[in-house]
């Protein structure tokens, strides 16, 4: 052994092999190893969670195989699991959650980037960013306990008595819903919308404003047919990373949407998703097929917020980086 | 000044007074937060809530001291697990990555950043709780310990490369190492900003609800230690307020008072030492 390391040494060069024994010496190369495992350390946890997902749920990946998406029966008695109910509802109320938080978001990223001074945008901006550290429970808490009951005693009957006739609000309401769930994902994940687009509204470059404004347009032409086109991009980085959120949003959710394994057209009907059954069922669940369903479900969870989250940092990059500045 | 002028400037004032609107609305809904869990948890809150266990159904005046001290033990265990992942890697990001690697890393890092906090708590069971065969406070602060590492990361990485390169030139033109020079110079020029990226992620945390609920689990009493199962604030929070009970909600109402205050004390001292510390360049 000590021969060989010998001659491996003589094979450096004398200066290199010095160097690097001075380095090792001063704890140089220790400092750059302990950075590298540390890094390196992110790369495996990130892969075993995949791993992990993957192996644990081949149980019902091979008993159901695809037809577990697109089934509806989740009956842990026969140990028939089809995802498609919590799917359904996932999809929903995210997409619920999006119509009511991308115009308001964006409008509020615009009124903070484009007209507000420098001072009123940090400070607003500064309220928005601990909107978004309230934590998912709390908005449960406040959902349960005030937005339900203001939902069934005046939002809704208003609403059933202009729009009852569509199918969309059909149906008794008894507070728990698609609806409800998708108006709290909706404020969750509003905060994200908001700083994520301001700091891309604030990255296009002055000069595109100016040319617009000395063309004659006014602020609102500007803002509407220049600044928000170039920062198109980035926006819609901002909306996929808040969709994201709300796929995988679970305490919050869990405590409004009722929780019933089903597939309604009415958004004021109860429904389940894919993070709510996951919490309910998990340390309930018995045997391993039943186990393994849940698992599969993270990993579809965990499969879709990956594409949208690399889709995301790659749109809003791509914002980042073109243009002359 | 033709009609068209007019419509235009109308449509101008119109438009740009509804973006101030959405602004608005969106603030006003971070009062009402505020303002309604002051209203209603402020009221039921007790100075025994804080050293009181929990009292069974029926009895009133429980507390919520094992939920606050289990939060507490998972939150450090949180800690000592992340926080010297998360700022090593930080300092390999700024300090010694390659290009590619970096990028790598970097990438990963903002995935696993965007992985529902449900999935981390499914991965830590398969790893740790089953393995022990039982939930555990330790299973708790892997979970959440695994959620602070990307967020470490990132604030750690941007605070160094935030300190002018020619510190870095200066303290190695002075004869020091690259790591005496890291080590001595550039991360003390950062410490304020690493620091508070840290209370920041702390804080994110600990409102951490999902990955608790099998890991960490939950239990009417002292934690007996590391290795059994405990209860941890929001968890407590979150079974009170699904519970049919009138005297539970009020304590759900509380213990969201203490957990939305502690929160956002947090984050707001960290902002603050950030916007006087070193400036991050948009």
């Amino acid at each position: 052994m000590t021969t060989a390391s010998a001659v491996n040494k003589s094979a450096l060069p004398p200066g290199r092999a010095q160097a690097f024994l001075k380095r090792l010496q001063a704890g140089e190369e220790l400092a750059h190893a302990m950075a590298g495992t540390a890094a390196g350390a992110i790369f495996v946890i990130t892969a075993l969670v995949l791993y992990e997902l993957i192996t644990q749920s081949t149980l019902a990946r091979q008993k159901f195989g695809w037809h577990f998406l697109f089934s509806s029966t989740w009956n842990p008695v026969t140990g028939d699991f089809g995802a498609l109910p919590f799917i359904y509802g996932t999809v929903v109320t995210s997409i619920l959650a999006l119509l009511i938080a991308v115009p308001l978001g964006v409008g509020a990223a615009t009124f903070l980037s484009e007209l507000a001074p420098a001072k009123v945008s940090n400070a607003l901006t500064f309220l928005i960013e601990l909107l978004a550290a309230v934590p998912s429970v709390i908005y449960g808490l406040l959902g349960i306990f005030v937005l339900v009951p203001i939902l069934q005693h005046s939002v809704v009957p208003a609403l059933k008595a202009v729009l009852g006739a569509l199918p969309i609000f059909a149906g008794a309401f008894y507070g728990v819903s698609y609806f409800s769930a998708g108006i709290i994902l909706s404020v969750m994940i509003l905060p994200f919308i908001i700083s994520v687009s301001r700091e891309v509204l604030l990255s296009v470059p002055r000069d595109q404003r100016d040319a617009s404004l000395a063309l004659g347009a006014t602020h609102w032409q500007t803002t509407w047919r220049v600044v928000i086109p170039y920062a198109s991009k980035g926006i819609m980085g901002s909306i996929f990373l808040a969709l994201a959120r709300a796929l995988g949003e679970t305490m919050a959710v869990t405590m409004v949407i009722g929780n019933t394994p089903q597939i309604k057209a009415s958004l004021l009907a109860p429904g389940y998703s894919i993070a709510a059954v996951i919490a309910n069922e998990f340390t309930e669940a018995t045997g391993d097929l039943y186990l393994s369903a849940l698992i599969e479900l993270a990993l579809v969870l965990f499969g879709v917020t990956f594409v949208l989250n690399g889709l995301a940092r790659i749109m809003i990059m791509a914002t980042g980086t073109k243009g002359t500045h | 000044m033709s009609q068209r002028w007019a419509f235009k400037h109308i449509v101008n004032y119109f438009m740009l007074g509804l973006t101030g609107l959405c602004a608005l609305v969106t603030i006003g809904v971070l009062f009402f937060i505020l303002g309604y869990l002051v209203y209603n948890g402020a009221a039921s809150l007790h100075w025994s809530f804080f050293t009181n266990l929990p009292a069974p159904v029926g009895e009133t005046g429980g507390g919520i001291a094992n939920g606050i001290v289990g939060s507490g033990k998972v939150l450090l265990l949180a800690t000592l697990i992340g926080i010297p992942i998360g700022f090593l890697g930080g300092v390999y990001l700024s300090e010694y990555g390659h290009p590619t690697t970096s990028f790598v890393i970097r990438y990963v890092t903002d995935l696993l950043n965007g992985v529902p906090s449900i999935v981390i708590g499914i991965v830590v069971w398969v790893l740790v709780v089953r393995r022990m065969g039982h939930f555990s406070t330790f299973a708790g602060g892997v979970a959440l310990g695994i959620m602070m590492i990307p967020i470490s990361v990132r604030s750690t990485e941007e605070f160094l490369q935030a300190v002018p390169q020619s510190l870095r030139e200066a303290a190695l033109a002075l004869g020091a190492s690259k790591w005496r020079a890291i080590a001595t110079v550039v991360i003390p020029a950062a410490i304020r900003g690493i620091v508070s990226g840290t209370m920041l992620d702390l804080a994110r945390v600990a409102g951490e609800t999902a990955p608790l609920l099998f890991t960490a689990l939950g239990s009417p009493f002292w934690s007996a230690g590391w290795n059994q199962p405990t209860a941890t604030l929001p968890v407590m929070i979150f079974s009170y307020a699904i519970s049919p009970y009138e005297d539970w909600h009020r304590q759900a109402w509380a213990g969201g008072f203490i957990l939305l205050t502690g929160v956002l004390l947090v984050n707001i001292v960290a902002r603050m030492t950030l916007a006087r510390g070193i400036h991050i360049p948009r």
